[in-house]
């Protein structure tokens, strides 16, 4: 490794980084501001100004910009040298020639990278009298505010957005000290990555505006380590509340997983926690539960289960923990998945899949380094947001490579870099049932009927390895395609094949397995990506249980008396119609949820069940992930975690296994030791006991202000803090102010590093993972010598029928996961319902656009205006999954017009 | 006095056509390329006669053809820099103007020695005239087989298209001048990597100024000998030099490399109008340190200007005269280079509006002495490396020296709390 001289101090860097990084990575303070980790350098800002000198006879040296100087070894440079701090210092005087100087009113205030550097450099003193140049602002949608008289001018957000993200609507303006960052004309910015604008600007002209409708002073807010709840990536975040109301999301840095940053359901979803149709105190009845007969609502539960008569049905969107707890409490033969029929066929066949298969689940990092992307019947956009991210980078990495070799230059000069890649791409090819907004970057881009892409992705295997099953009568289009991206996968490093539950075909699933086994046994090392519908999806799948669809026949046969529903809107599962014959059935129904939703309505009993921010628990991810999310506050009403309140109920119960168990600890350890698949869920975090310097580590930052007058109005005594029982983590502003480990780290924040920025002081190495490692374990691995299994059932080619449309479903981002849409600013965003037809199939159909279709799915009733998009295949129509006020459709299936 | 560069240019100022010039020797030079000589020989030539870039930064023309890397794959480009909007500069203009054939000829041979497949004729927007003339002379050129498919019928094929700019002087810089030619932001890219190895779309790419280019045919017909011949300096050729300001006859003219600015001034712009009298020059251009008339004698080369504290440029001199407020002066040049910055690095988009800003008040009788020491720290910090191209280190030469050589004039707008320059006509 390389020395370099720091003001003449010999430190080992890492070759092939700049000496911002390197500086930053050895813990210096150097400011700077249009250089980002994800983003590499431009050199715009010339804020992080360091002196080099020839060698120790040079005392004179010349000021650069440390970002854009490459480490070389026995290179001495200066951070401390006057004129290098002088500099830097003036650097800030010119940036706020213009800032208006408004931190008090400003929501960045405190957690500001600008007001950071400013006390960094030292500058203090205005010498600019003249007067400031001033913008309008624009109006950008729901999810972000802009002020853009803030604006330094670092070029960050357009980097991050266009470049980056691949947005299309934010761009820089003008020219001189007026360069304008925003739209061409106001509106909702479209990009799903808007809110990363929030923490890449250094200042407030971005912010959260969601934020600004409950607005909280960083220091303000109590926050813990959590993990999304919107998809089945599992992204990590941090949760920040005051008040009893979560305030805002922001990025939690895993470097395996989301990196730097979160899609917009994802940071701004959170808002159902604060809804007015949370469930609060325990309902029996639909009456306070206090009220009923007095007597405790515990007893009501317990007197309702009968042994042999009461079911348990868990849920994906539920820890693991209260999964668990609810099938041991009801008992494995009684216990049924909260999915749908056709949620649990996909999933459990991906999860088959990566646990018995030879090819490994890829990360999201280990995704955005594939060299070829394959994508079988799955608009990733919008089933599994970040993923697409992550493709966005993986199809640069081989452009990249070519081109650093040409120019010399290192991957982080990102402008001489993408000037010398330009539009070239690396392999994508995408297969769906329509267009997808990363068709844009594929070298193909097909849009077919789901058994057409099986039967692609089956022909693509057979090309690979003629172990493979062969496709018969495969038309000449298909073929080409199929041996295109043989060829092109034949080629490749390290390939990745995505699929998932977003083509509703477990005809996909296969192909794009067996695509990947083909691969495997040419020894080629492909990854495979299944998405998965919701955030413990793959948890609850591993847990296992029976079918939901067993449990409606069961009822039916009158063998349910009672059913404890976790977590779940049974008619976002069942259909209607088997939903109310189910409930018709069904005596009682003992539910534990955060809102008030259609299921609620038929509970007799209702416990409320704390949310993400009201509770501890493990998730599983789309990969096999296990991540532990942390409590952010204590509710000050009756709501708990779920596993909590069925822990309770097996207590009165006096249950054999479970009787006992109280804490955190106590279940983690009980399902690790119960289940070998979740051997080490148990190390996840550190255990409640964990002490650092005999300390816990405080949800609240050290500049918590009021806490003595916050709830004065109601009693000037300081109540009691609450306790913790689950965690190391106090909810007060007491305990370890070092840094704690990375799996339960509250907050980033660092002396002199307020802002989010401070996740340098975090990392090893910037960029790189947490200093104890990225957080989460595998569950699942793949059978490196397992034998490669293979699946022979091609399906049959799609053909159009007459007077029937093959109903595919459609994600949306915004609109199809159940919490998010509470979000008022995402309810904006929720596309109206519709059904998407070819405009063949609406000239045949005499319809056209607008025109309310008639048409009954499974027996319910359905009228929707009709949109035209002529990339789906004829015969086929779409129509959008989980949209509030629909009903669900057992798409993909025919259905007769 | 040899004046290869100007002496076809017709009197009356029209330009010279395809035949006039073919029937002074025009294309002979490309012809001997084509026949005689491999891309190497010419770029060779090109080095062994040292001509340097006459579009300011003077840097050795074969030298930079050498740097495209042999193995780069793929289309390269030859571009000519015709953004001509240094303040005070008109000679490119002239050559564009009046003899176009030699310009497109040079560049052929130039693309043909980097074996470029594309030219284009970048050009400043205001220059309307000269884009009419150049497109008719790419369209005479092409008819006659210089351009196109199998020039002259030889194995080399080459596309040329006139772009013209929408007037910003930052496309002046190559790399700035690259990106706007690409549809971009007309902002400056770092270098490395230079243009000749990632330059238009990321291909090598060779950038040079018209006078530059049009020395070619000459070179390759009488070679580097000849050119060297012609300076009375170590720096070869002729150069066209301007002079404006309040003189007898301003203009343009091709003179051997060296002469001093004595001659210029007071042979061939006549000396300075009655009335007026010389306080000082900026000897290349707007981006160029002020030289008194203590260095009249200098030696209008790269060197000698160099020596004398400023820069050759664009060898075109802007005269200060004794009623012209230097403050005033000055501040007309930072207005337009502050108006000119592109807004992407931060000393140069705050700090020059910021100069602009203490001018205008020293000039309004509102200026302090702590506005001097604004002035003085910013063309400090404003300098080469600070900032991200050499924009805002040139706004800086002729502040920088403006303070050094007129300070009384600064002192005075303070103290009398106005312009003492009744008659002065700068904002």
């Amino acid at each position: 490794m390389p020395i370099i001289h720091i003001d003449n101090k010999p430190y080992e860097v890492k070759e092939g980084k700049n000496l911002l990084e390197a500086c930053l990575s050895l813990g210096l303070n150097l400011p700077y501001f249009c250089w980002h980790p994800a983003l590499g350098a431009v050199g715009a800002c010339r804020q992080c100004a360091v002196k080099v000198f020839k060698d120790e006879e040079d005392k004179k040296g010349r000021i650069i910009m440390s970002c854009m100087e490459p480490v070389k070894d026995q290179l001495r440079l200066s951070v401390d040298d006057t004129d290098a701090r002088n500099f830097r210092e003036h650097v800030i005087g010119w940036l706020m020639t213009n800032h208006p100087h408004d931190c008090a009113v400003c929501d960045e205030g405190g957690s500001c990278h600008l007001q950071d550097m400013t006390v960094m450099t030292g500058h203090s003193y205005r010498d600019y009298h003249f007067t400031k140049r001033t913008y309008n602002n624009q109006y950008l949608g729901p999810f972000l505010n802009h002020e853009m008289n803030r604006c330094i001018q670092c070029y960050r957000c357009v980097r991050f957005y266009k470049d980056f993200a691949g947005g299309k609507d934010l761009d820089v303006f003008a020219a001189h000290n007026h360069v304008y960052f925003g739209r061409q004309e106001e509106g909702t910015l479209e990009s799903e990555f808007s809110g990363n604008l929030a923490e890449i600007c250094p200042t407030g002209v971005f912010t959260d505006k969601t934020l600004k409708q409950h607005y909280t002073r960083k220091w303000d807010l109590t926050s813990a380590a959590s993990v999304c709840q919107g998809c089945g990536l599992g992204c990590n975040i941090l949760a920040g509340e005051r008040y009893g109301a979560v305030r805002q999301i922001t990025n939690r840095f895993n470097g395996a997983v989301n990196g730097y940053f979160l899609c917009d359901r994802g940071r701004y979803g959170y808002e159902f926690v604060n809804s007015g149709q949370r469930i609060k105190t325990p309902m029996v009845h639909h009456g306070p539960a206090d009220k009923a007969n007095g007597i405790p609502v515990l007893q009501h539960v317990h007197q309702r289960m009968k042994p042999g008569k009461t079911i348990g049905i868990g849920s994906p969107r539920a820890s693991l923990e209260s999964n668990a707890v609810l099938k041991e409490l009801v008992g494995e033969e009684n216990f049924y998945l909260g999915v749908s029929s056709a949620d649990h066929d996909l999933v459990s066949l991906s999860l088959k899949i990566l646990e018995q298969g030879p090819v490994r689940s890829a990360s999201l990092q280990e995704a955005a380094a594939a060299d070829v992307v394959l994508i079988l019947g799955e608009d990733v956009t919008n089933t599994a947001p970040m993923l697409a991210l992550s493709v966005r980078q993986a199809v640069r990495r081989i452009p990249v490579e070519d081109v650093i070799n040409h120019i010399h230059m290192p991957a982080w000069q990102d402008a001489a870099v993408r000037e010398a890649v330009q539009d070239s791409k690396g392999p994508l090819y995408i297969l769906n049932v329509q267009e997808t907004k990363l068709d844009e970057l594929a070298k193909g881009a097909y849009h077919t009927a789901p058994d057409n892409i099986a039967r692609i992705g089956f022909g693509v295997s057979h090309l690979l390895s003629s172990k493979m099953p062969e496709v018969k009568g495969m038309s000449e289009q298909g073929k080409a395609i199929a041996e295109e991206i043989a060829g092109v996968l034949k080629a490749a490093k390290n390939p990745l094949i995505i699929a998932g539950y977003g083509g509703g075909s477990e005809a996909i699933i296969k192909a794009a397995a067996n695509v990947s086994w083909a691969l495997r046994d040419l020894g080629i090392d492909a990854m495979l990506t299944y998405t998965v519908p919701e955030c413990n999806s793959v948890g609850l799948e591993m847990l296992g249980g029976h079918r939901l669809d067993s449990a409606v026949d069961r009822a039916l046969n009158n063998e349910v008396d009672t059913a404890i529903i976790l977590e779940n809107d049974l008619y976002r599962r069942l259909n209607q119609h088997r939903a109310e014959k189910f409930f018709g059935k069904v005596k009682d129904v003992i539910l534990l949820d955060h809102l008030y939703n259609p299921t609620a309505e038929k509970a007799t009993i209702i416990l409320p069940a704390g949310t993400f921010a009201e509770s501890d628990g493990t998730l599983v991810n789309n990969e096999g992930r296990a991540q532990r999310f942390f409590q952010v506050f204590a509710p000050d009403s009756a709501v708990q975690e779920s596993w909590r309140w069925l822990l309770q109920i097996a207590d009165i119960n006096g249950h054999a296994t479970l009787s006992g168990l109280q804490h955190l600890d106590d279940v983690v350890s009980h399902i690790a030791h119960a289940y070998k698949k979740f051997e080490g869920i148990d190390k996840l975090a550190p255990h409640a006991d964990f002490r650092i310097a005999g300390q816990k580590v405080p949800r609240e930052p050290h500049r918590f202000s009021g806490r003595t007058a916050m709830q004065a109005n109601v009693n000037v005594s300081e109540p009691r803090p609450p306790q913790d029982p689950d965690t190391a983590l106090s909810f007060t502003m007491e305990g370890y102010r070092g840094e704690p480990p990375s799996s339960m780290i509250p907050f980033f924040w660092a002396p002199g590093w307020n802002s989010v920025q401070s996740v340098n002081k975090f990392q090893v190495e910037t960029g790189g993972p947490l200093h104890d490692g990225n957080p989460g374990k595998r569950l699942i691995e793949p059978h490196a010598n397992g034998q490669t299994p293979f699946y022979t059932e091609v399906p049959e080619p799609f053909l159009p029928l007459k007077e029937h449309l093959l109903l595919v479903p459609l994600y949306h981002i915004f609109g199809s996961e159940e919490l998010s849409v509470h979000t008022p600013g995402i309810a904006e965003r929720i596309p109206a319902p519709y059904i998407m037809l070819h405009s063949e199939d609406a000239k045949r159909l005499q319809v056209t656009a607008g025109y309310l279709l008639h048409f009954t799915d499974n027996g319910h009733q359905y009228t929707l205006p009709v949109i035209i998009n002529d990339t789906l295949q004829e015969g086929v129509a779409g129509i959008p999954v989980g949209l509030p006020g629909m009903q669900i459709s057992e798409a993909p299936q025919l259905i007769k017009v | 006095m040899e004046k290869p560069l100007t002496q076809h240019i017709p009197a009356s100022g029209a330009p010279l056509h395809l035949k006039e010039y073919e029937a002074v020797g025009g294309y002979a030079a490309l012809r001997k390329v084509l026949q005689e000589l491999t891309p190497a020989e010419v770029t060779d030539k090109v080095k062994d006669a040292n001509l340097k870039g006459r579009g300011g930064a003077g840097f050795s023309t074969g030298m930079k053809w050498s740097f495209v890397p042999a193995e780069a794959t793929g289309p390269r480009y030859l571009i000519c820099n015709a953004d001509e909007m240094e303040p005070g500069t008109f000679k490119d203009r002239w050559l564009l103007e009046g003899n176009p054939h030699q310009l497109l000829e040079g560049m052929i041979i130039a693309a043909y020695a980097i074996q470029a497949t594309q030219g284009f004729v970048f050009m400043r927007w205001a220059y309307k005239e000269a884009a009419q003339i150049m497109n008719q002379a790419i369209a005479d050129a092409y008819a006659a087989g210089y351009l196109g498919k199998n020039i002259l019928g030889k194995n080399y094929n080459l596309e040329m298209q006139l772009h013209t700019g929408v007037g910003r002087y930052m496309c002046g810089e190559e790399t700035a001048l690259l990106n706007s030619l690409e549809g971009k932001r007309a902002v400056p890219r770092a270098k490395p990597p230079f243009p000749q190895v990632s330059g238009l779309f990321g291909k090598p790419t060779i950038v040079n100024n018209v006078e530059t280019l049009s020395y070619i045919p000459h070179i390759i017909s009488k070679g580097g000998d000849w050119f060297k011949s012609l300076s009375y300096t170590a720096d070869g050729g002729t150069k066209i030099y301007g002079v404006s300001g309040k003189v007898n006859k301003p203009g343009a003219w091709e003179l051997p490399m060296g002469v001093t600015m004595r001659e210029l001034l007071e042979e061939h712009a006549g000396g300075m109008k009655a009335g007026y009298r010389f306080r000082g020059a900026l000897p290349g251009g707007a981006s160029t340190d002020f030289l008194t008339d203590v260095h009249l004698d200098v030696k209008m080369d790269f060197a000698g200007v160099a020596a004398a504290g400023s820069r050759l440029g664009t060898g075109t001199m802007v005269i200060l005269d004794d009623r012209t407020c230097p403050v005033g002066f000055v501040h007309n040049l930072e207005h337009f280079f502050a108006q000119e910055s592109c807004g992407f690095c931060t000393p140069c988009r705050e700090g020059l509006p910021w100069t602009e800003k203490i001018l205008y008040a020293l000039e309004q009788g509102q200026g302090t002495y702590a506005d001097l020491e604004q002035l003085e720290m910013h063309t400090k910090l404003l300098g080469p490396g600070n900032t991200f191209c050499a924009l805002a280190p040139g706004a800086m030469e002729p502040l920088q020296s403006a303070l050094k050589y007129f300070r009384e004039d600064f002192e005075q707008h303070i103290k009398e709390k106005k312009c003492p320059y009744a008659d002065h006509t700068h904002r």
